[in-house]
């Protein structure tokens, strides 16, 4: 059941990227090219995207999160930090680059496959690729040698 | 360069059910739909045991080109303009930024800012930023 209501989701996320224009890369680089406002060629519906999307998440988050667990789930699983370290942009300013180059981030790639597109399978690979290797990475042995010991009565 | 029209209610409608989508994974799993985040924990290290539920949000992606085809008959635009090398570079790129970032558009563009989270609004300014440098260099730079 909670698998069938996750397709769910999924499908309603997909649905608002196709309704949205956002599957389509040309509006996406036409957002991007801010190069483009002089000449009339800027799309600004992307803005549109976020603004619907922030809104809505920006409620429904504040309501969701008084209830007292997640309806298949024990608890709410939330990043809390908020320390601004060299990870926070580093990983984002090369997101970014990748992003400018094809137009195209991780969700609106994942449902151009269904597009049936070949140029959506390529990048989806190389996509893929990218991500393991950035977590491969991630879980190499520290090098330092000073470590924070996980067992919190330790500390 | 192929040009797009403004579509401000199509956008707003489409990003309404992106949120709407984002409350409702919240609501069911607990979990952020940070799409790079869902994606990159199908493959391994496994840490929990969500694997199947992260399939099925994956496969709804993929799905709902597919639903809109047999419903509407035919699918809206899509232009990719860039070539197989421009490709394999972006994809690695973003693949590998937004999980060494903790989070793309979606993790922390939508759900981030939405939690008022100071690393999700440098993560945003900070790939919009680029992003906009990039395509300003290969558009215009000559």
């Amino acid at each position: 059941m909670a698998i069938l209501v996750q397709f769910a989701i999924g499908l309603v996320f997909g649905l608002g990227l196709i309704v949205s224009g956002m599957s389509d890369p040309a509006k996406v680089l036409n957002f991007l090219d801010i190069g483009g406002i002089p000449a009339g060629t800027w799309d600004a519906s992307l803005a549109f995207v976020m603004a619907g999307a922030v809104t809505v998440t920006f409620v429904g988050f504040n309501r969701v999160l008084k209830l007292a667990r997640p309806f298949f789930a024990e608890r709410f699983y939330l990043p809390t930090r908020n320390d601004i370290d060299p990870r926070i942009i580093a990983g984002p300013a090369i997101f970014g680059v990748g992003w400018g180059l094809a137009g195209f981030c991780p969700g609106p790639a994942l449902t151009a496959l269904g597009f049936g597109s070949a140029s959506a399978f390529i990048f989806v690979s190389a996509m893929c690729a990218g991500m393991m290797l950035a977590r491969f990475i991630a879980h190499l042995p520290s090098l330092t040698r000073y470590v924070t010991p996980v067992d919190p009565l330790e500390t | 360069m192929v040009s797009t029209s403004f579509t401000p209610i199509a956008s707003l409608v489409g990003g309404a059910m992106i949120g709407v989508s984002a409350v409702l994974l919240m609501w069911a799993t607990g979990r952020i739909a940070g799409v790079s985040g869902i994606a990159a924990r199908l493959f391994p290290p496994y840490e929990d045991r969500e694997f199947a539920g992260r399939l099925a949000f994956v496969a709804g992606l993929i799905a709902a080109p597919v639903l809109v085809r047999l419903i509407v008959g035919s699918l809206p635009a899509q232009t990719i303009a860039a070539g197989p090398a421009v490709l394999i570079v972006g994809g690695l790129l973003t693949g590998f930024g937004s999980v060494w970032g903790s989070g793309c558009t979606s993790g922390h563009g939508v759900c981030g800012l939405s939690r008022l989270s100071v690393r999700s609004l440098v993560a945003t300014m900070t790939f919009m930023a680029t992003g906009m440098a990039t395509v300003f260099l290969m558009r215009h730079w000559s």
